[in-house]
């Protein structure tokens, strides 16, 4: 067996980061190689070198024995590689045919797509990726998106495929998918590299392993077979992880928040919330479980205060609804948005506008007049370093953080405000192993200091391991509240899908 | 008040707003906002009438204008490609600078008779009742221009790939760019080819439709309408079409309403008193807003609208660190 590609050496420097340090990676022909590592290991940095889109600084690139060099993605494409990116590169307003024929000088002048929509179609038919080809990209799910990506690459032929991270943004089943697809890729003869901090889906599909930490390699090339997540871990992090937080019994107190009966619309106008009812109480973790899309962001929102509703919504005899977010907050709401880059945060801002964002308003920091930078720098180191936000110094803008460390910055915020209720969503997506760790015992801190925390995620092991009750939401209604020790995946499953009701 | 006579003028007038509004259109399909329209206009109806003034082709004094409107472009491409300035900040400037040269080199120009662009007739479509006497009898030859540039400006767009591209990199830069897309290049040559077009527009005012040089007056704010037309548009060549030549007549039926001493058997408020004119001469202005409202409106319900990396510069690797 030849090798498909062999890195060398390869280090990339960025004003002020070594990105990558004398990085060697070996990818045999028709094998899967995952690359693993946390967020801001160098992994995108190393595969974009290998995709033509960054030049190293030093090392060298053979493609199939033959050493190369690129100055654009144009001279990988030629060589074969393709590049699946983590954050779709595709053009939402073009079809799929279109989007699969950008850079490509077939057709010439003329476009003439239905002739191409063939084509695409029959490739299409050979890997078993179907979506229509006619269809713009903005009318397509996030699976079908990927699977434009995955054909824009095999359409131009390439041997050595690149994937990004793929399995972020997919469902459980879209995942199979995927997986299914990656082994059959490699069954007609492609090569595969795969970017993951998912440690399950790693031992579950890749042949060998090689693992950066911090831009160095910890593991170059190792055999995937008997392989633990807890040895992996270990590799990525540098120390032993720990899988399974310890959650403490407690009691829980008085009812903090209680949502009765709520009616809400979604950003389309479709009622999203149909007649919604909950309780979370003091010291208590609420799990919400459900497929996305069935009420769960304008649940987060009405009790934020972020979108109007019918029904009532109390927290500590308040009522809340319909009120500005200024009266959640102040009535002790903390909120863990979904989206952390543009809700959580202002990307521009830097840490320490963005840790002050809330307590602005109170002595020490505001005077409701001015602000006191002096006391607003004071506090967000302080912050800083009890939450181990990993940057540079505080005045580093949001947007060069990592998905943890922003994610840090967002919890140091509303947990230094002492809520009684904290509301999150999908706190830890998308984040690798050590931020998991972090975020998750965050959130039990907050348990047994009192507050009432509602949970809303898709990752059902998280739930099961954090929450002390779990409700199943579907189309905008609890299906059933269970205690955590009840509750098994196979029940929240069937509630899911909506078929089942359990009464707490 | 012949409503033959005012259509038929509209189209003259509107060819000129026709041509600044689908450079402009191209510009920002691929994603750069040029606002230095009025400033290319004006550079190259200066250059172009004392082109044609010097060596007596009007020809030549096209292919100069455009060429002057494109350079001039070429200074906003720079600061806003290649330093990735703020486009507005740029455009807006770029209007200053080619108002301020054209002034200076347009000194001395004002009573001037050039030779201008012909006027002709399209045989045989010019004998259709109706249709023939508005559309193809006794206008400039660039007015037929005009109706050949937008269809063909329409193919271009969305049947072709060069066009693809076009849209792509003004959708989507970063996904154009890593399938081998040289976003940086392609957006010049669409702000030149954009630069261009307007050169033509200020020509097409000096050369053809009301020849002459009247300074600042020449242009008399239509690259701000046109500006405003490609948001009316939509960013499509065919709904342009459509508001450059209503914005043509309607400016044309305005004049024509100042001339008569009674309208419909009444007195002529405006023939009275010649100060009523003022009012009536800010329609388009005021219908400008008004487009610019109502499209935004529409834009916003549909899916369509401004191409998503309208005004945002392109920088490779931003997003990777």
């Amino acid at each position: 067996m030849t090798n498909a590609v062999e890195m060398q050496n390869v280090t990339v420097r960025f004003p002020g980061v070594l990105a990558n340090d004398q990085v060697n990676l070996t990818l045999k022909q028709g094998e899967i190689h995952a690359l693993l590592g946390e967020n801001g290991a160098g992994k995108s940095t190393l595969m974009n070198v290998l995709a033509g889109l960054y030049k190293q600084s030093s090392g060298t690139l053979k493609v199939h024995g033959q050493p190369v060099s690129f100055n654009s993605p144009k001279d990988a494409i030629a060589q074969g590689i393709g590049m699946i990116h983590q954050h779709f590169m595709l053009v939402p307003t073009q079809t799929v045919t279109e989007n699969i024929l950008l850079g490509l000088d077939d057709p010439g002048f003329a476009l003439n797509l239905p002739r191409y929509d063939q084509k695409v179609l029959d490739l299409q038919a050979q890997f078993g990726l179907h979506v229509d080809p006619a269809a713009k990209i903005w009318q397509l799910s996030v699976g079908e998106q990927q699977r434009v990506e995955i054909l824009k690459v095999l359409y131009r032929g390439a041997d050595i495929l690149i994937m990004d991270e793929p399995t972020a943004v997919l469902a459980p089943q879209e995942i199979d998918e995927l997986m299914n697809t990656m082994r059959s890729m490699v069954a007609l003869g492609k090569s595969i590299i795969f970017i993951s901090h998912k440690l399950h889906e790693v031992t579950a599909v890749a042949d060998k392993v090689t693992v950066l930490r911090k831009g160095v390699v910890t593991a170059e090339g190792i055999s995937a077979k008997g392989l633990t997540p807890a040895k992996l871990a270990q590799l990525m992090v540098g120390r032993e992880v720990v899988f399974s937080v310890k959650k403490k019994a407690q009691e829980p107190g008085d009812v903090v928040l209680s949502v009765n009966d709520i009616h809400a619309e979604n950003n389309k106008g479709v009622p999203a919330l149909r007649g919604l009812s909950l309780d979370v109480r003091s010291g208590e973790i609420l799990g919400i479980a459900g497929v996305t899309g069935n009420g769960q962001s304008e649940l987060a929102e009405v009790i934020t205060g972020l979108r109007s509703c019918t029904g009532r919504v109390i927290i500590n005899d308040e009522e809340i609804a319909n009120r500005p977010p200024i009266r959640a907050i102040e009535s002790g709401v903390g909120h863990i948005p979904e989206d952390r880059s543009k809700v959580g945060t202002a990307p521009n801002l830097s840490i320490t506008r963005n840790t002050i964002m809330k307590s602005y308003r109170h002595e020490p920091i505001g005077n409701g007049w001015t602000i006191n930078f002096v006391k607003a720098r004071q506090e967000a180191r302080q912050l800083k370093d009890k939450y181990a936000i990993l940057a540079p110094s505080v005045k580093t803008p949001a947007r060069n953080l990592s998905g943890g460390n922003l994610q840090k910055v967002i919890l140091a915020r509303e947990i230094s405000t002492r809520p009684k209720l904290l509301v999150a969503m999908q706190p830890t997506r998308g984040l690798d192993v050590g931020a998991i760790e972090a975020v998750q015992t965050l959130l039990l801190e907050q348990r047994e200091a009192g507050a009432a925390i509602l949970l809303i995620s898709e990752e059902l092991e998280e739930l099961l391991s954090l929450s002390d009750r779990i409700a199943v939401i579907s189309h905008g209604k609890i299906m059933g509240v269970m205690p955590v020790e009840e509750a098994d995946v196979n029940k929240i499953g069937l509630m899911m899908v909506g078929s089942e009701t359990v009464n707490n | 008040m012949d409503p033959i006579i005012i259509l038929h003028a509209g189209l003259a007038t509107g060819t000129v707003l026709l041509f600044a509004t689908i450079g402009e259109l191209i510009t920002e399909r691929a994603g750069i906002l040029n606002l230095g329209l009025e400033g290319m206009m004006l550079i190259g109806a200066m250059a172009g009438f004392s082109t044609s003034l010097a060596t007596n082709n009007p020809w030549l004094g096209l292919v100069v204008a455009m060429l002057a409107g494109g350079a001039l472009s070429m200074a906003h491409g720079l600061v806003t490609i290649h330093f990735q300035a703020d486009q507005v900040v740029s455009g807006l400037s770029l209007t200053f600078l080619g108002t301020g040269i054209a002034m200076v080199f347009g000194e001395g120009l004002t009573g001037q008779n050039p030779p201008t662009i012909p006027v002709i007739d399209i045989p045989g479509l010019a004998s259709i009742p109706w249709v023939g006497p508005v559309f193809f009898e006794n206008h400039s030859v660039l007015v037929y221009v005009g109706y050949l540039l937008i269809p063909a400006a329409w193919y271009f767009i969305h049947k072709t790939r060069p066009g693809m591209h076009l849209r792509a990199i003004g959708e989507k830069p970063e996904a154009a760019d890593t399938m081998g897309v040289n976003v940086y290049r392609l957006r010049y040559f669409y702000v030149f080819v954009g630069g261009c077009l307007a050169g033509l527009a200020g020509a097409t005012i000096s050369l053809a439709v009301s020849p002459g040089w009247y300074s600042v007056q020449t242009t008399s704010g239509q690259g701000w309408i046109a500006i405003g037309l490609v948001i009316f548009a939509q960013w499509d060549p065919l709904r342009a079409a459509v508001g450059s030549y209503l914005f043509g007549a309607l400016r044309r039926g305005i004049l024509d309403l100042q001339g008569p001493p009674t309208l419909f058997g009444l007195t002529n408020p405006l023939y009275v008193n010649s100060n009523w004119g003022f009012f009536l001469q800010m329609t388009p202005y005021i219908l400008t807003i008004l487009a610019l409202v109502l499209g935004a409106r529409a834009a916003a319900k549909k899916r369509i609208g401004a191409p998503a990396a309208l005004g945002v510069p392109y920088i490779r690797g931003e997003r990777g660190l």
